[in-house]
């Protein structure tokens, strides 16, 4: 197909590389260098797609990011994205696109039933329509909204791109490549100042690229080339294109989206598809222009009707005559800028102005080339339904109240211009107070809060020569006070063409008997009538309005339509539009993508994952991993067809009859050392510490300052000042914090010192009755006799010529020792004490078993120092020293935890011996009992008890005191189970302690 | 993000950091007779101000020092930050 709209020798366009591309299902052609929406325009396709709410037909508006039509669903690479701005996606070989919110069809949709039931769909409809009846809610309303709007469908697959991040630091950032960031950013870089110069588009230059100026004898765009190519060579610069700082937060924290890969049919190898960039500048400068408002007139969103700088940017950057019958309607002198630039591309404009006689350098140039202008006139409707085919238009009385006699002229586009406003999101991002400017009728940046300053257009100066005068000075001035370095730049001089004043008129009435729809949002397809009926229903605030209407919620976040709401408001409420006040700019300014947030953290990266030196032997012995925390533990090793069940029965049941080993590296470790070590410990620790002798070893309880239990562990004095605690897996961390809390900040005269050393030592627990026989082998230089090593004893060994720490301690509550090695040998004792323990039957058993062999002995873990419950609901009242104080003491006088029937740790077995209880299982009196039913107790941990061959719980239950015996009845309505119970010890299984001493 | 300055390590990024709450509050001396007041106050009452407040931050993935930082809760500005054992005058 040939490319009707496109002209010679025009645009900044790579002729020599034509590219294919397919949009709803056609093939067409385009050139290196365009944007979708350009070259969809070159091939005179204006129909993208259907507005949300009406699905009413939907053009290309603008030219760049603040585009509310052009959203479309991008194929690439076998990949797919929604919410894709066509006039942003610049074109690849091989692009795919097509429309979104059309079904079944862009040119036939169901959904533009609604344009003739607009009656139906006022402001506010979301809340009004569809509230009744509820059950029609999920059965109709729903499906039918999903199916027919949104903007686009996520993909489902994974996504095999890569996302980065970056962090940056700078003197200065500067955001937008216009005028005022060039200047500003080569008088920064010439003081030696660290810059980052970021540009969203793919050209650097910003208005330079459209503008007919001259700046220091060449013309503007190649002025910008000249200092974006000098920027480029300096060492202390970095200029960025496709970057969109998007989001100013605290302490000049910036984040920018630069997409490295988008504009390529596919993402090179080694580098990412977008880089997300964290930056801290010590200054900001803003310089992110304007963007032209549209004015408001009737069907103002047919395809076709365009912002007249986007007509302009289509013609001087890609050679794309949006028409050839163009009307341009403005309200200033922008539009004649985009008239004269029709009329020397041989295209004859014909421009009205809403302003009577306006007389300016360019309103001069545009009457010298015989340009048709018909002053005082408006367009009140464009006419044609999928594409514009003319306008009604008429002339308009000064106080723009009365129009005159309708007219219809035919066209084939309308450009609209009511004027400029300036881009302050980033300013208002950063805490800027902003103010309302009213020779431009837009808001500014007003009293900066952070250190930002704002130029150029985006401050509201249009002025050329004024733009680059302010940002020259602004760019030396900063940049010289943090490198203390004053080299001067000459400022060019600048030849521009004078403006007039804009016209404040921005809303053409409604012409007697006609009820055309004056579109304020075109995205989110908010009229003039939705704003007047919710002023009419009484919301007032500008932030309750836009939450009513939906006004400038949409993604492109109302930067086209928020001024001309405001305007609206302003004019029905009769108050000055600053008394109105905008809503709240927030980050993002432009839709990011979710990968480019993520970055790498994705799936296994999303979290580091800790491996125990002994990983590998675990992995060859069929180990079935679990995570814990961050850990990877073997859950259980797979031995032929068994499942987990099975085999952490079999591992468990061979610790109680021979010997087990289990890898417990993953404990936390903490070394602590100093001649207060000890009355360190007896101010964290429940019970007694003072006169712990060297090498034994003691079990402890720590609380939190309310007196919940924190954590346990065993604490080993090694030597006369030093101290080797143990936490659990899950608390390491925290409890070393809270030891330095502590140290720090509460009691720092006592002179101690600790360290994490988790990762110091690879741990072995052996565990079982044979246990003493293995360690004498393993260790038959040491006496590891009961006389010589009793429980809780402790002392260093040989294990074939590597130094080991030898604990007697044990949470099987089996006769069990502990075995440290340094980390780096782990894998050598792993090895010997499966050899060596080969005779006494010796058996891996994983998280599962270990789980068995707790819960049965009655052993607190996890479940139940969950965070809710205080020493005595553990049974371990018996460690809470009553003489001492500590950490958490005062509170356990709370009445709560001192109540007759406070919760306690029992044993719940099931009647029938036979049915496990899910845990988390609520015990009650009675099942039948009417709900809510009172809950009595919870099941915190669950197993099979290898020693009675049956399910044996563990729980906390109300008044567990006085329960045993009790029958109750265990429920879990998410397994759908009712289990009449017996309450029984917590002790199941060895309740006198016998054979961890034996 | 905040951007803190460590006594001991400079202007870091605020998720070195984690926060520790009011650092106003005094534990009271161990072994001494509380009153129910007394001791709630220490444990669960704060007073979640608007406005300059002094805070307590762990550098945890830093020097791992407690530190106390004076800082507006609304603004989020930073004023001065502090050792844990220097006084706040
Ligand atoms: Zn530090």
């Amino acid at each position: 197909m040939s490319q009707a709209f496109r002209i010679e020798n025009v645009g900044l366009l790579n002729r020599d590389k034509k590219l294919s591309f397919k949009f709803n299902g056609t093939t067409y052609f385009g050139f290196e260098g365009d944007t979708l929406a350009s070259a969809l325009l070159a091939n005179g396709v204006h129909l993208v797609g259907r507005s949300f709410k009406y699905h009413r037909p939907r053009g290309f508006f603008g030219a760049g990011v603040d585009e509310p039509y052009a959203v479309v669903q991008l194929y690439r690479n076998g990949e797919t994205e929604p919410n894709i701005k066509a006039t942003e996606q610049e074109l690849f070989e091989g692009l795919e696109a097509k429309s979104v919110n059309c079904w079944p069809s862009v040119n036939f949709d169901i959904g533009a039933i609604n344009n003739f039931l607009k009656i139906f769909l006022p402001a506010g409809f979301y809340y009004k329509t569809f509230m009744w009846p509820k059950s029609f809610w999920y059965r109709i309303y729903e499906p039918f909204i999903r199916k027919a709007a949104g903007l686009g469908v996520a993909s489902t697959k994974h996504d095999n791109e890569r996302y980065e991040h970056k962090y940056e630091y700078c003197d200065l950032l500067i955001a937008g490549s216009g005028p005022s960031g060039l200047a500003s950013a080569y008088a920064a870089a010439k003081n030696g100042a660290k810059v980052i110069l970021a540009e969203d588009k793919p050209r650097f230059g910003g208005s330079l690229l459209t503008s007919d100026v001259n700046i220091g004898n060449q013309s503007g765009k190649d002025w910008a080339e000249g200092i974006i190519a000098e920027l480029k060579t300096m060492p202390n610069v970095v200029v960025k294109n496709r970057s969109q700082i998007f989001g100013y937060y605290d302490h000049n924290m910036l984040v920018m989206s630069e997409k490295v890969s988008d504009h390529l049919p596919e993402t090179k190898k080694y580098h990412p598809n977008k880089r997300l960039w964290y930056i801290r500048a010590k200054e900001v400068l803003i310089s992110s222009g304007s963007i032209e408002r549209p004015i408001v007139f009737g069907n103002n969103d047919t395809p076709g009707v365009m912002l007249s700088s986007a007509a302009k940017e289509y013609l001087k950057v890609y050679g794309v005559l949006v028409g050839k019958k163009p009307l341009v309607f403005t309200n200033n002198d922008s539009g004649y800028e985009t008239a004269i630039e029709f009329k020397k591309h041989g295209v004859d404009p014909v421009v009205l102005d809403s302003r009577n006689n306006p007389d300016s350098e360019i309103i001069d140039e545009a009457k010298n080339l015989g340009i048709n202008i018909k002053n005082s006139y408006v367009v009140v409707a464009a006419q044609g339904y999928k594409k514009v085919k003319s306008a009604d238009i008429a002339s308009i009385s000064e106080d723009k109240k009365q129009l005159g006699k309708i007219e219809n002229i035919q066209c084939d586009c309308i450009c609209v211009s009511g004027f400029w406003t300036p881009t302050i999101h980033l300013a208002s991002q950063s805490g800027n107070k902003t103010k309302f400017k009213e020779e431009i009728d837009a808001f500014v940046p007003g009293q900066s809060k952070q250190n930002e300053t704002t130029l150029g257009a985006a401050n509201g100066v249009f002025s050329l020569e004024e733009t680059l005068k302010t940002s020259f000075t602004a760019g030396s001035e900063i940049s010289k006070k943090i490198t203390k370095k004053d080299n001067e730049v000459a400022i060019p001089n600048v030849v521009e063409k004078k403006s007039s004043q804009h016209d404040k008129f921005w809303c053409v009435p409604l012409p007697k008997g006609k009820n055309y729809k004056r579109f304020l949002d075109f995205q989110n397809d908010v009229s003039v009538s939705d704003v007047e009926i919710a002023l009419r229903e009484g919301y007032r605030s500008i932030e309750h309005v836009k939450r009513y209407t939906t006004l400038g919620m949409a993604t492109d976040q109302g930067k086209t339509s928020n001024l001309n709401g405001l305007q609206l408001v302003s004019e029905i409420e009769n108050k000055v539009v600053p008394a109105v006040g905008h809503t709240t700019f927030r980050p993002p300014y432009t839709p990011v993508s979710i990968g480019a947030i993520v970055g790498r953290e994705v799936g296994k990266h999303s979290k580091p994952t800790r491996k125990s030196p002994m990983h590998e032997w675990h992995e060859k012995n069929n180990a079935v991993f679990v995570d814990a925390g961050v850990w990877l533990r073997p859950r259980y090793y797979k031995r032929g067809n068994e499942n987990l069940f099975e085999a952490s029965k079999r591992e468990a049941k061979n610790v109680r009859t021979n010997v087990g080993v289990c890898d417990v590296t993953t404990l936390g470790k903490i070394d602590i050392k100093g001649p207060d070590a000890a009355e360190l410990l007896n101010r964290v620790y429940t019970n007694a510490w003072l006169k712990l002798p060297v090498g034994k070893a003691r079990y402890g309880v720590m609380l939190r300052e309310d007196g919940i239990v924190m954590d346990d562990g065993t604490t080993t004095r090694i030597s006369e000042n030093h101290y080797h605690m143990t936490t659990t897996t899950a608390q390491a961390a925290n409890v070393l914090s809270h030891l330095e809390y502590y140290l720090q900040l509460v009691w720092p005269e006592l002179n101690v010192n600790v360290v994490s050393t988790t990762e110091q030592w690879a741990g072995a627990a052996i565990a079982g009755p044979k246990s003493r026989d293995l360690l004498q082998k393993l260790f038959p230089s040491s006496d590891v006799s009961n006389e010589g090593l009793p429980f809780m004893g402790y002392i260093e060994g040989d294990l074939f010529g590597v130094k080991a720490r030898i604990f007697r301690i044990s949470f099987s509550g089996e006769l069990a020792y502990e075995v440290n090695v340094e980390s780096d040998n782990g894998n050598f004792m792993w090895d010997k004490i499966m050899k060596v323990g080969d005779e006494f039957k010796i058996q891996p058993y994983g998280t599962e078993a270990l789980s068995t062999l707790r819960i049965e002995m009655g052993h607190v873990a996890g479940s139940e120092l969950d965070g809710r419950t205080i020493p005595y609901d553990n049974a371990l009242e018996g460690l809470v020293s009553k003489k001492k104080d500590f950490i958490g003491k005062r509170s356990l006088q709370r009445s709560a935890f001192i109540a007759e029937d406070r919760q306690r740790i029992v044993g719940v077995v099931p009647l029938d011996k036979k049915t496990s209880i899910p845990e988390g299982s609520h015990l009650v009196k009675d099942d039948k009992a009417r709900l809510p039913n009172p809950k009595l107790g919870h099941i915190s941990a669950s197993c099979w008890s290898v020693e009675y061959d049956n399910p044996f719980s563990l729980a906390i239950l109300k008044d567990g005191k006085n329960m045993i015996g009790e029958k109750l009845f265990a429920m879990s309505p998410l397994k759908n189970k009712v289990i009449p119970v017996e309450i029984v010890s917590s002790h199941y299984v060895d309740p006198k302690g016998e054979r961890v001493r034996s | 993000m905040l951007y803190i300055n460590c006594p001991h390590c400079g202007m870091r990024s605020q998720n070195e950091f984690s926060y520790g709450g009011d650092a106003s509050v005094k534990r009271p001396e161990l072994n001494k007779e509380v009153s129910d007041q007394e001791w709630d106050d220490f444990v669960y009452n704060r007073k979640s101000l608007r406005g300059k407040h002094l805070e307590l931050w762990q550098h945890i993935s830093g020097c791992r020092q407690w530190i106390k930082v004076e800082r507006d809760t609304a603004t989020h500005e930073i004023f001065r930050t502090f050792k844990a054992d220097e006084e706040v005058a």
